[in-house]
């Protein structure tokens, strides 16, 4: 018998145990225990699903469409997919070899990063971020690194802080833009500019546009469709956002084939295919979703006018988001870290915001607020943030 | 945004929902209130906005009754069938009136306070007059949606209130 009775054997893997709980799962229990929060916490879209959509999935269910699907997905939706990578973001990918349907976005992550790196490749990835980027590359034994971007350059990726970071064992570049926590969005000259790093330091370009259609401004073509980057970029996009099918759990990677491909290898021993009925809803989401998703992408793009306008009215500075359904507003000036802003938000007025430092370091100073909430939960929002905003700056005065 | 496209998103706020404040209407489009407002009463002088109304449920019609009238019409040589409909749309039963292609020309909306005085109406007022045609009278039961609105709306469902 060995003498470990005081430390029991722990099973958990050595790159597993480290991995941090997401930072807000204390926050999100308090805010459980409440029950007249209003909540801008929320990270998914407020609409239900489309109607025809909904009822799409219903037709498939009555016809039987309940079995397996090919590996890569229903060809149909392959091919849907493949016409709107072409006409929307600009890159010519063919169904049959280039595309995989895959449970969310969720899954299209884990799977590329998984058929990509090897243990001790580097990942650059920018903060703040969606929360589950450094934990998927250091599943895959390699290492993530970060690179801070700011609200002085409207949390845009820069040259130089790319550059310093960058080492000879840097293999991906993983971009979000639009950009969950911040709202930030890419101009052309900006995709040009990171497309030109990538291909100097001979990198992969991981590209998360899972808000892409939810751009309120001007739109450019994807980063993919820059010259020589298709054959380095692999392409994520899904139905959950713009589409308003978060349960679906629907998403899809667009690359060459080598990479397709190795990403098949994994998803058919692990997942085998994505749900048979919700790609046959994808598939009615592309062939027929364009009015009620322009409907919601004009909603979303007036309540952003107004929160960020009521925002910097009450003193919390904030840039103007161009895409995503997120404002992340300065709270620096309150004088407290971003989860004691959260936490005394939450229980003096009631309302639920998300802390910015729960999207990386870079994040503190900031909070996180969605504004897929109806208008009237925004205005009473806004009423009790406001409240609260004077109420500390006042008693910081004295 | 010019005026144009700016009316046009005025309307289509408001036809969603007519008593959102013109501060709102101003922020959603980053406008001024001065002009949001300068802008609704050009849309009312130019009568592209003719009224605001409630959209009700069947509660509030207590002691109404109403009826869809089908209204086969002669329309007339010079005029089409507008003399006959500007005369029918002159009834102060008469809620809604719109020219229809199909079998009919005509579809009327009709409120009265009880059965007979629909009938009455129909009969006494419509039927008869010089032009008309025939008539078909649908009294209706119940209202399931109206202007985009389903009136038993659907339970909502719980969201997560965290979603990173
Ligand atoms: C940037 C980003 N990527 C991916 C996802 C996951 O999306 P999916 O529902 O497609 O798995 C989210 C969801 O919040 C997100 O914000």
């Amino acid at each position: 018998m060995s003498a470990s009775k005081s430390c029991p054997k722990s099973w958990v893997a050595r790159h597993i145990a480290p991995l941090p709980k997401s930072g807000i799962r204390d926050f999100f229990e308090l805010v459980n225990t409440m029950d007249d929060v209003i909540s801008l916490g929320i990270g998914e879209p407020d609409f239900v699903t489309p109607w025809h959509i909904r009822e799409a999935t219903m037709y498939a269910l009555n016809r039987g469409f309940t079995s397996y699907t090919s590996n890569l997905g229903d060809i149909r939706l392959r091919k849907a997919i493949c016409r709107v990578a072409e006409e929307k973001f600009g890159v010519t990918y063919h169904p049959e070899n280039e595309c995989i349907v895959t449970v969310g976005v969720s899954e299209a992550l884990d799977i590329v990063m998984r058929a990509v790196l090897n243990p001790g490749d580097e990942v650059l990835y920018h903060e703040p971020c969606y929360v589950s980027y450094a934990p998927t590359i250091a599943m895959c034994h390699a290492v993530p690194v970060v690179v801070q971007t700011h609200a002085e350059y409207a949390f845009v990726l820069q040259d130089e802080d790319l550059e310093k970071a960058v080492t000879p064992r840097t293999r991906v570049l993983l971009l979000n833009y639009p950009n969950n926590p911040t709202g930030a969005g890419l101009s052309l000259e900006d995709k040009r500019r990171l497309a030109d790093f990538a291909v100097r330091h001979d990198l992969l370009v991981i590209s998360d546009e899972i808000y892409e259609e939810l751009t309120y401004g001007e739109r450019s073509v994807s980063i993919a469709a820059l010259p020589g980057m298709k054959e380095r970029t692999v392409l994520l996009n899904g139905f959950s956002k713009s589409y308003a099918m978060t349960g679906y759990r629907i998403g899809y990677a667009l690359a060459e084939p080598p990479i397709i491909d190795a990403m098949m290898k994994i998803h058919q021993y692990s997942m085998l295919c994505a749900s048979s009925i919700a790609q046959a809803a994808a598939l009615e989401a592309l062939q027929n979703g364009e009015p009620p998703r322009c409907e919601m992408l004009a909603e979303y793009k007036q309540r952003r006018n107004v929160i960020v306008k009521r925002f910097n009215d009450v003193g919390l500075t904030c840039f103007m988001p161009r895409g995503a359904f997120y404002v992340f507003p300065s709270i620096q000036c309150m004088g407290m870290d971003s989860m004691a802003f959260a936490k005394s938000l939450l229980q003096e007025q009631h309302v639920a915001v998300v802390p910015g430092s729960a999207f990386g370091r870079c994040g503190e100073g900031h909070v996180r607020c969605s504004y897929a909430a109806s208008m009237e939960e925004i205005e009473e929002a806004m009423r009790r943030i406001s409240s609260f905003v004077q109420y500390h700056m006042a008693i910081g005065k004295l | 945004m010019d005026n144009a496209s700016l009316k046009k998103s005025i309307v289509a706020i408001l036809r969603k929902n007519a008593r959102t404040p013109v501060k709102e209407i101003a922020e959603r489009l980053s406008i001024t209130e001065d002009r949001a407002a300068e802008l609704i009463k050009a849309l009312e002088a130019e009568q592209v906005i003719m009224g605001y109304t409630a959209i009700v449920s069947d509660a509030a019609y207590e002691g109404e009754v109403r009826a869809i009238i089908e209204v086969a019409v002669q329309p007339e040589r010079d005029t089409g069938f507008d003399t006959i409909a500007e005369k029918l749309s002159k009834f102060p039963e008469v809620q809604s009136m719109y020219l229809v292609s199909g079998q009919y020309d005509l579809r009327l909306e009709i409120v009265g306070h009880s059965l007979q005085e629909v009938a009455s109406f129909v009969a006494a007022k419509l039927a008869c007059q010089d032009g008309v045609k025939a008539t078909a009278t649908y009294f209706l039961l119940k209202k399931y949606k109206e202007a985009g609105v389903q009136l038993n709306k659907d339970e909502k469902y719980e969201r997560l209130k965290i979603v990173p």
